[in-house]
């Protein structure tokens, strides 16, 4: 379903899902709550510090346990246990502290996974500064606000810094917060030997068992790289290079017009490179709403120093080296014939993130990945072989490929600890939001237009379309950033809404009123009711909201007529 | 044969108007919109429509628009009713009877914004052969602001498509061909293609201009046109997205234009020069660079972002800022830095030259330009010191010889060029001389006159300095440090005494491109020129 989220490229390189990773919010549901509450990991790569054994009590029995490898053990060293310390996993942890499990988390690489790391995190604290590149090298949006302005400038140094400092805090605050509530942290690569045994250790360290009743996979994934690709981490690079913004080319090609790609191109403009696009579909940014892919286009693409070629494959890309620029080969997606070869100084490779579940020891349990995915059903439980659940298994966020946003793990992971505590709950994917950081920013929840329309037939209903421009919005005018679109699309009949896509100032903050009405499944007739603070960028969804015309009248009993406190 | 439009035709069309108004009462933008529709509908008469109205105010605003005219020369008056907007139905004044000779029509590109100049083809919502009736979506067009439903003011056949979905075609151009009757379609096919071959297609490729000499470039603004060496290499243009993008609204001819940025591309730079544009980013001309636009931030940051461990200023100092130029001095400075220099220095015996110089100092010969010709003389024999390293990773051959003056003027230093100083004779090179640095003190030196310089010479030995050491500005091979002349006691080789005016000269140069032996053999070429002085009056 979440096909907003996904590239669909599988057909030419089938082992990959262009699925976005995490550019996105992630705070999520803990904000207020616990601050510090934050990310996950995903690689179990080793790196140093000693192997720490369970201090608890019931690590005697460590040893009992393993001896029978096969059968479950009848008593445990843990309730839950975590692979993979990511925002996922973080995520499952403190909820499952919460409920009162005993939680250890595995982790081999650093805590806060790829999104506090690698992904996110740090391409936020970029993005910060490109947002206010952008502004002040906007001569004619100074002059509209009546600024005056010397020259704009940057350290190259010292945006790396700020994101390099953003990133180890946020991860601080992260182990912290795991630690405070009692969670295990066990550092090694974590492995399933067996149902509900899991072994982890260092290389070169004896491995460890525990036991745990219930298992979750939080694995996450890493950067994508199509074969033909040779990423040097210099001028080829990944989103994981980029990050560090050890050099700004000139001018970069960026391979993939996904979220990451949009993020990066975004940065690196404003930073003053000029960047080429190379997009294996038909058009940019695919998995948007057509619309506002189109007119995020035009403020996003068009008046910056960006070209792009689209329908083609980065069939081949060469490193810089003995005195030649990088180098990539461009073929057609269709007729797979040699179309161009580009000449530029560095090329970054977002073409999305597969997953990471090598060596996790499925096959021990006879699991077989699907395009290295692990199998799941909507109760995120694991499926082996043969089409069977596997019993006390699950598998969240990017390792299982359904939604590859950090939040939607963590989501996923609280579902998970609500299941294993009693509690039947199905996560609804399309009630997780998705933003992308640009300037303006890009966010949406539920399905496109496309996706509404063919369910509409399919299912036999009728839909209708809302929009709001922010040029209507008295804040983004005091702001002077007018430009934006905020789309509903929904079901005339009974007021459901379908989907909500919005690009302009904060879109991504603006999301969240759509999100919690799909996700507690307010209905359209009793939102608008809602009342907003005046002069706010919510305006522009409380005005679309009003200007969706729905036939169901407004139900009696609307939680907004009966005021908590009055 | 004629058909006539009567006066009934304008209520209808009026209705159909109207029937928009909801559609654009979407925001405060599109109200403006309606503002410039009813300013349309009261100012227009018909006779001012005719074939102008792509430009008219209604078709220049999201307002979907018409856009079919008369392809015969008969005017075909608009649709566009003087009349005010109420009481349409009750006036219906006899309007003109309107004459159309042909029913073959052209649909145009609309104008669907003031600044559209151009637009896509999204989809055509009819094809070939299908029924139009007035009002109906024909073709969406895609601006540079929006999408835009085109509609037709004529009932008839879809006869042809010009122009077809994906591509693109100026405003004004006939993007497809409206017949009136079946009967009429072959004849209008036969215009469409006719027609096609006319058309824009989309993202024209510009055919490669076979002479390089037929170049839309104008004179040469250029600071170093490359020389042949850089030519080498595969010939495809590589040119990038900005310089596209620039090659495109400034109608540059991309293949025309030679890249000089790194590998040969094509940079923004390239294109604004060929554009006849000042350069709006770093200008990697010369020592003096009096920037009059902020550079870009991508360069020069390091300068800037000095680093905060500075002492602190002694109590009691002023802190004057650095004047425009001479901020531009302080980053070519140290910008300079990142250039391996090295340096060789050279006696020059001068009695001829001093004896040359008395001679034609009545006609208003001065010592710069005597050693600026002798410099740019032995430079002609010496390529390499004349040429530049642009990326660390070639050599720029220069073709001309033009040699930078160090000059101070006014709390500053400025270098004005002597362009082509090895062809002018000296008399002429004086006289230039004068003209420059009359502009200089005047601050009226135009761009290239003080950043086309590829060699520069700099001479204080009218303070009696007897060497010093120069640093070599970006952009340039070498620079030419000259001391005074003064009498020194020589051996010759026989051994016996003499006293000769002997000159010190120490040249800085880029030692990724000039090694020392060219240096060597450079200073003992100029040596031999200043020592034969007679051979610059030739």
């Amino acid at each position: 379903m979440h096909s907003t989220l996904s590239f669909s490229r599988a057909t030419t390189v089938p082992t990959t899902n262009y699925a976005f990773h995490s550019q996105s919010p992630i705070n999520l549901r803990f904000c207020g709550l616990r601050r510090e509450a934050f990310g996950i990991s995903i690689l179990t790569r080793s790196s140093s510090g000693r192997v720490r054994l369970s201090t608890r009590g019931r690590s005697k029995r460590i040893s009992a346990s393993t001896g029978n490898n096969g059968t479950p053990p009848k008593s445990f060293d843990y309730d839950l246990i975590i692979i993979g310390a990511g925002v996922g996993g973080h995520g499952a942890a403190l909820h499952a502290v919460e409920k009162g499990l005993k939680t250890a988390i595995i982790e081999g690489d650093v805590v806060g996974g790829t999104c506090v790391n690698r992904g996110c995190v740090p391409s936020k604290a970029l993005l910060a500064v490109s947002g206010r590149m952008r502004e002040l090298q906007s001569e004619h949006h100074m002059k509209a606000l009546g600024l005056q302005v010397s020259a704009a400038g940057y350290d190259r140094q010292g945006v790396a810094g700020h994101a390099n400092n953003l990133a180890s805090k946020i991860r601080s605050n992260l182990t912290n917060s795991m630690k405070a509530l009692g969670v295990d942290i066990l550092t090694g690569f974590g492995t399933i030997v067996g149902p509900q045994k899991v072994k982890y250790g260092k290389v070169g360290f004896t491995d460890n068992v525990v036991t745990a009743k219930d298992i979750i996979i939080a694995t996450g994934s890493v950067p994508f790289v199509p074969k033909g690709i040779e990423v040097d981490g210099k001028t080829v690079i990944t989103s994981d290079h980029a990050l560090k913004l050890e050099f700004v080319p000139d001018w970069i090609a960026i391979v993939g017009s996904g979220y990451i790609g949009l993020e990066f191109s975004d940065v690196y403009t404003a930073l003053g490179s000029e960047v080429t696009f190379i997009e294996a579909l038909d058009q940019l940014m695919p998995g948007f709403d057509p619309e506002i892919s189109k007119l995020a286009q035009r403020v996003l693409i068009n008046p910056r120093k960006i070209d792009y070629h689209t329908g083609v494959f980065a069939t081949k890309i060469t490193p810089a080296r003995d005195g030649k620029p990088v180098i990539i080969e461009l073929t057609d997606a269709k007729t797979k014939e040699h179309k161009d070869t580009l000449e530029v100084d560095a090329a970054l490779i977002a073409t999305g993130r597969a997953p990471f579940t090598n060596g996790l020891g499925l096959e021990n349990i006879n699991v077989v990945t699907q395009r290295g995915f692990v199998p799941v059903d909507e109760r995120m439980r694991v499926i082996d072989a043969n089409g069977n659940l596997v019993p006390h298994l699950y598998c969240i966020g990017d390792a299982n490929g359904k939604m590859m946003l950090a939040h939607a793990a963590s989501a996923q992971g609280i579902s998970v600890v609500e299941q294993v505590t009693g509690r039947d709950h199905v996560l609804n994917h399309l009630s997780v939001p998705a933003a992308c950081f640009t300037h303006p920013e890009i966010s949406m929840v539920g399905l496109t237009e496309p996706q509404a329309r063919e369910k509409a037939v399919k299912e036999g209903f009728e839909i209708s379309v809302a929009k709001t421009s922010f040029k209507a919005n008295t804040k983004a005018l005091a702001e002077n950033e007018g430009e934006g679109l905020a789309k509903l699309i929904y079901r005339p009949d009974n007021g459901e809404i379908l989907g909500v896509h919005i690009f302009g100032l904060h879109a991504a903050d603006l999301i969240h009123e759509a999100s919690n009405a799909i996700a507690l499944g307010t209905r359209i007739q009793d939102i608008k009711f809602a009342v907003h603070a005046h002069p706010t960028l919510s305006e522009v969804l409380d005005e679309l909201f009003k200007s969706a015309k729905v036939k169901a009248p407004a139900s009696t009993s609307s939680p907004i007529s009966e005021p908590v406190a009055a | 044969m004629q058909t006539q439009l009567g006066s009934a035709v304008f209520p209808r069309l009026l209705r159909r108007s109207l029937s928009y108004i909801p559609s654009i009462l979407y925001s405060l933008h599109s109200l403006l919109n309606l503002f410039h529709f009813f300013r349309f509908l009261s100012n227009s008469s018909p006779q001012s429509q005719k074939h102008k109205e792509m430009a008219s105010p209604f078709l220049s605003n999201t307002i979907i628009s018409f856009s079919s005219s008369l392809s015969s020369s008969s005017s075909l008056p608009r649709l566009a009713p003087s009349i005010p907007f109420s009481a349409i139905r009750s006036k219906s004044t006899p309007r003109r009877i309107l004459t159309v000779r042909s029913k073959i029509r052209e649909i145009f590109m609309p104008a669907l914004s003031s600044t559209m100049t151009e637009g896509k083809i999204v989809s055509w919502v009819k094809s070939e052969g299908d029924v139009l009736s007035k009002g109906e979506s024909v073709v969406v067009v895609e601006s540079d602001k929006a999408d835009m439903d085109v509609e037709t003011f004529y009932d008839g056949i879809l006869a042809a498509i010009v122009v077809g979905e994906g591509e693109t075609a100026l405003v004004g151009a006939a993007i497809g061909v409206l017949a009136e009757t079946e009967d009429e379609i072959a004849e209008a096919k036969a215009k469409a293609a006719s027609k096609s071959g006319a058309s824009t297609p989309s993202a024209p490729p510009p055919a490669p201009t076979p002479a390089a000499a037929s170049t839309p470039a104008p004179p040469k603004s250029t600071p170093a046109p490359a020389a042949p060496t850089v030519a080498e290499g595969p010939t495809k243009t590589v040119a990038t997205p900005y310089a596209k993008k620039l090659a495109k609204q400034h109608k540059v001819d991309i293949e025309s234009v030679v890249g000089t940025g790194p590998y040969g591309r094509i940079t923004p730079e390239d294109i604004e020069a060929a554009a006849g544009l000042s350069p709006s980013k770093k200008n990697v001309g010369l020592a003096v660079v009096v920037e009059t636009k902020p550079a870009a931030p991508a360069k020069a940051p390091a300068a800037s972002a000095a680093p905060s461990s500075l002492p602190p200023p002694v109590p009691g100092s002023t802190v004057v800022p650095f004047t425009t130029m001479q901020s531009a001095v302080s980053k070519n400075m140290v910008e300079s830095l990142s250039v391996p220099t090295f340096r060789v220095g050279y006696p020059v015996t001068t009695d001829a030259l001093d004896a040359l110089y008395e001679k034609v100092k009545p006609k208003g010969v001065t010592m710069t330009a005597l050693l600026a010709k002798a410099a740019a003389m032995a430079l002609a024999q010496h390529p390499v010191v004349n040429s530049s390293c642009k990326d660390g990773k070639s050599f720029t051959y220069n073709s001309n010889i033009n040699i930078a003056v160090a000059v101070a003027i006014n709390g500053g230093l400025i270098t004005p060029v002597l362009q082509d100083a090895d062809k002018l004779d000296l008399y002429l090179l004086s006289q230039k001389w004068k003209e420059l640095v009359e502009k200089a003190r005047a601050k009226q030196l135009q761009p290239q006159e003080y950043n086309s310089g590829t060699f520069t010479l700099s001479n204080l030995g009218m303070f009696g300095v007897d060497r010093f050491d120069a640093i070599l500005p970006p952009g340039q091979g070498a620079i030419m440090a000259v001391g005074a002349s003064k009498p020194t006691v020589v051996a010759d080789a026989d051994g016996f005494f003499s006293v000769k005016n002997k000159m010190l000269v120490n040249v800085t140069a880029d030692h990724r491109i000039i090694y020392g032996a060219d240096l060597a053999a450079f200073l003992q070429t100029f040596s031999k020129i200043v020592e034969n002085a007679e051979s610059l009056t030739l």
